[in-house]
Formats: C-alpha cells, sequence, structure tokens
C-alpha cells in the first residue's frame, strides 16, 4: 500500500537508443545492425533462438562489450564502459555477492556511491519490499532458492536506480512453477517501479507475458532486428488468451525460419570444424 | 496418545545428543592417536638407548626442568615473537601485493619475475647477510620470516584474485563500483579462502626457517635450544626443543582457523 504512494523513482528521457550497432571478435561478426529504441518506462523483449547474439547486444548495452561500430546511447549519452545508468540482472545467482547479506546486496550500489547508513536502510527497505524479501534481509544468498536469489537481484538493481535495466535470460535456470510465478511478479514490480526494461529471451511465451514491444532477432552471424511486434494485450496477461495464442503462432512462425537457419549454421560449423 | 507425544518430545534432544556423541568419538580417536605415538617412541628408545633417542619420560622431565629454570619458556617466547612477527608482516604486505597483482597486469608483469627469482632462493642463503645487515638477534629473524612468508601468501592469493567470479566483477561494475571500490569489496573477499591458504602455507614456512635462522643467528630462541644441546650432548633437550616447534606450530594453526572462522562462514553455509 504504501509503495504506490512512494512509487521508485526512474530518471525521465529517451532511455536507450541502438542505431546499426556491430559487434564482433577479429573478424567474426556477431551483432550487426541492431536498430532499435526504448522510451521511458517501456518493457522491450529481445527474442531470438539460442546463440543469436542476443545476449552479445545486451553486454554491449551494459558497456561490459565493445561495440565496433553504430551507436549506443543511454539518455542520449553513449555507453563507455559499465555504468550505474544500466543495471544488469545476470541469469547466474552467482551474481549475488554471497559474503553480503540479502539487505547488504540490496545497499551495495548506494554504499558505493558513499549514501549514509539510513539513506541506504531507506532504499534497501522499500525495495526489499517491492521484491517481497523483507523478512529473507539478514539472511545470505546461499540461504535462498533460485527464485528468491532473482528476486535479490532485481531489488539490487532497482534500488540503484538506473535508466535502463538490462536482463539476460534471468529466469532460465529456474524451474516451471517458479519461472512463471517470477514472470508475474517482474510484471508487477515493473508496473509499480516505472522503470525501463530490455529483457533477454528465447522463450516467445515469456515475451508476450512480458512485453510491450518483442524484438525479434535473426540467427548469427551478423545477427539483427528484422521485426517489431507492439503487444497490447491488457495486464495481467494470460498466455492462454486468444491474443496471446494468436500472437505466439506469428512469434512462432517468424522465429521458426531463424531457429532453422541457427541450425543450419551449427550444422555447417560442425562440418567445416 | 502419550506415545505420540513421547516421540515429538525425545525429537529435537536427539539431535544435539549426536553431535555430542561425534565430539566424544572425536577426541577418543584424538588420545588413542596420541597414545599410540608414545609407545612407539618409548619402544624405539628402549630399542636405540638414551644416547640415540630420549624417551617419553626423560623428555618430559628435562622439559620441567627446563621449564623450572626458565630456559624453555625463554626461547618459546623468542621465536613466537620473531615468527609472529614476520609473518603477520609478510601477509600484510604479501595480500595487498597479490591482489594488486591478480587484477593488474602492469603491476604484474613488472613483479612477476622477482616473484619468480626470489621463491626458489631459500631463506638459509640469506642468513649470513641478514646478520651482517641486521645483526644478531630479533631483526634479522623477523627479516627472515618475513622472506619465507611472503612470497607463498602473494602467489596464493594472485591467485584468488584472477579467479575472481567474472560475473561478480560485472555486477559491481554496473552498480556503480570504482576500479578500486571492486578491489576491496569483491577481489578481496573473493579471495579470502586463498588468502588464508597462503597464510597458513607460510606460518608453516615460517616454522621451517625460525630454526635454521637461529641456529646461525641468534643468541636464543627454539633453534639455539636444540643446537646448543647438541653441544652438550643433551639428546633429551634437543627432543624437548623439537616437541616444542610441533606444538607451537599446532596451536598456531589452530589459532589462526579459529581466526578466520567467521570469514569463512558464508561459504560453509552453501
Amino acid at each position: 500500500m504504501m509503495l504506490e504512494t512512494e512509487t521508485v523513482q526512474t530518471k525521465a528521457g529517451p532511455s536507450l537508443s541502438s542505431e546499426g550497432v556491430r559487434i564482433g571478435f577479429g573478424d567474426f561478426t556477431v551483432v550487426d545492425g541492431a536498430d532499435f529504441a526504448a522510451g521511458p518506462g517501456e518493457f522491450v523483449c529481445l527474442l531470438g533462438p539460442s546463440g543469436c547474439g542476443k545476449s552479445t547486444l545486451i553486454t554491449a548495452i551494459a558497456g561490459f562489450e565493445k561495440i565496433k561500430g553504430g551507436s549506443l546511447l543511454i539518455a542520449g549519452h553513449p555507453v563507455d564502459g559499465p555504468s550505474s545508468e544500466t543495471g544488469m540482472v545476470f541469469q547466474g545467482t552467482e551474481a549475488l555477492f554471497d559474503w553480503l547479506t540479502i539487505r547488504q546486496n540490496v545497499e551495495y550500489g548506494s554504499k558505493m556511491r558513499g549514501m549514509g547508513s539510513s539513506e541506504r536502510r531507506q532504499i534497501s527497505d522499500r525495495h526489499l519490499e517491492l521484491v517481497g524479501l523483507t523478512g529473507a534481509a539478514d539472511k545470505f544468498p546461499s540461504q535462498l532458492s533460485g527464485g528468491m536469489r532473482q528476486r535479490a537481484q532485481i531489488a539490487r538493481v532497482l534500488a540503484n536506480e538506473p535508466r535502463v535495466v538490462l536482463m539476460d535470460e534471468p529466469f532460465g535456470a529456474l524451474d516451471a512453477q517458479t519461472r512463471h510465478i517470477m514472470q508475474t511478479e517482474l510484471d508487477r514490480i515493473w508496473q509499480k517501479s516505472g522503470c525501463t526494461i530490455v529483457f533477454v529471451t528465447h522463450d516467445i511465451d515469456e515475451a508476450i507475458l512480458l512485453a510491450d514491444r518483442i524484438l525479434v532477432m535473426t540467427a548469427g552471424p551478423k545477427a539483427r532486428i528484422k521485426s517489431s511486434y507492439e503487444v497490447d494485450l491488457p495486464r495481467p496477461r494470460d498466455e492462454t488468451s486468444a491474443g496471446a495464442i494468436e500472437l505466439h503462432r506469428k512469434l512462432r512462425s517468424d522465429i521458426g525460419e531463424e531457429v532453422r537457419a541457427a541450425l543450419r549454421n551449427q550444422g555447417l560449423a560442425k562440418e567445416n570444424s | 496418545m502419550t506415545q505420540v507425544h513421547l516421540a515429538q518430545r525425545v525429537k529435537p534432544v536427539a539431535r544435539p545428543r549426536r553431535r555430542y556423541d561425534s565430539q566424544i568419538r572425536k577426541v577418543a580417536i584424538l588420545i588413542i592417536s596420541v597414545l599410540a605415538g608414545l609407545v612407539i617412541w618409548q619402544v624405539l628408545s628402549w630399542q636405540f638407548g638414551p644416547a640415540l633417542v630420549a624417551s617419553p619420560a626423560e623428555t618430559a622431565e628435562a622439559a620441567f626442568a627446563l621449564l623450572i629454570d626458565g630456559t624453555l619458556w625463554e626461547a618459546i617466547t623468542a621465536s613466537s615473537y620473531r615468527i609472529l612477527l614476520g609473518w603477520l608482516l609478510g601477509v600484510a604486505v604479501g595480500a595487498p601485493l597479490g591482489l594488486l597483482m591478480g587484477r593488474i597486469a602492469v603491476i604484474r608483469e613488472l613483479a612477476e619475475p622477482y616473484i619468480e627469482f626470489f621463491r626458489f632462493i631459500p631463506p638459509i642463503a640469506f642468513v649470513t647477510l641478514a646478520v651482517v645487515w641486521f645483526g644478531l638477534g630479533d631483526m634479522s629473524q623477523i627479516v627472515l620470516i618475513f622472506y619465507t612468508s611472503v612470497f607463498v601468501v602473494v602467489i596464493n592469493t594472485m591467485a584468488g584474485a584472477v579467479a575472481t567470479d567474472e560475473t561478480k566483477l560485472r555486477a559491481a561494475a554496473s552498480l556503480g563500483a570504482s576500479r578500486f571500490q571492486t578491489l576491496y569489496s569483491i577481489v578481496l573477499p573473493s579471495a579470502v579462502p586463498h588468502i588464508v591458504t597462503g597464510a597458513r602455507l607460510a606460518l608453516g614456512n615460517s616454522f621451517l626457517t625460525i630454526v635454521s635462522a637461529e641456529m646461525v643467528a641468534a643468541d636464543q630462541g627454539l633453534g639455539v635450544l636444540i643446537w646448543t644441546s647438541r653441544n652438550y650432548g643433551r639428546i633429551d633437550w634437543t627432543f624437548v626443543g623439537i616437541i616444542t616447534l610441533g606444538v607451537i606450530g599446532f596451536f598456531f594453526d589452530r589459532a589462526l582457523r579459529l581466526l578466520v572462522s567467521p570469514l569463512a562462514k558464508y561459504k560453509a553455509k552453501i
């Protein structure tokens, strides 16, 4: 209840724009031509077959990977190395600092910025409540289940108030039931916090459940964004609703070509090696 | 009805009791192990006679005599002081240096040739130099202990720093931590188990070094006790010195492990 009046503040402005981004290692080009933008408060899903380069793209947005061409702007400023402008929720739970409690993990960013302990405490209280971890504040990551650890990661990133929250298949390692709960939870958290999210997944239903806009990527190498789908289904969404099923069908045929292309490429790679 | 009630009451009691039993078992095995050692020692002393092997009883008697006249206590405090100070300095210098070497390529490239060069020169090789530079006594011993400790701590810490989980480093960076903040808030805690291993190995090295260094370059200490007892033909004093070394080493290591056990807590919970 308190959360609704005290909505988590996110910085305003056009959050992310990516134009003609090219990423590669040596002669090998992974991503070639990623054109998209994410407005403030928007939830964008990058959907593509495994190994297509969507993780590479999000890694570059986070500043962990240098781009070879094109431009990547966060709130109008080019990405130059990792910064608190972009917060990353990783797939693996090893991203949590396991010598710190959940609360200390959530307070890490504000502590590094030199914020006082009472202020930090307020921030962590608010975000632990937001993700439903108030009772686990003083536990260590190793004492929590996979789903709770991902909640902790989300709280830690949101507490830092980044312009863009990046999520790289954050629920990929969870079992099906927990994954479904976390998807619903993320929908709720996103609506309450009003943050901008770029979410990478290969799961069509996950994209439909969560995204305002779904961007389909082609199979790598030289992956690009080939199509964009606005999802205007009412939230909370139901993947068995007529609209969702129809969208699923469209996306499946669209992405199916890419999956086949990816398989062909892998076959080729195997023959070559 | 009453049976169910009983079962519920018995269960929580059963657990601590099992733990208690395993403690007793541990202590019992320790006692058996020590007794077996004493028996073998006794047999050996009968076999070779008091001129070669002092029996447990003779050793205890000698230890008591040396304790009474203060020699043993003086030797223990002198050696312990040198070991502790030299070793602490070695860890205090070695751990930060290892962290920096593990994460910053230039520092690693600058320091590595020296680390690789000096770690193959045993401290004994420097005993004479140490005496010339620092004189007979504490200073030269402490420098030698420092020398024997620092490299093993550096190498272990560096291995830990290099092995820091990449995802954690990335998470810290995207939460806004600077390079230096990442070093002490992520790399250091990740490397703690490696640092502790390095420190324990260094402690072992310190005991190896102290005896030989004191034999050459000191006027008191356990090394001196062992060396002079040979001059007097007192094999029992030699035994006292040797056993005392083992006992203090054992307790130092236990104390170190106790000291760092809170640090290892989060790991144990996994």
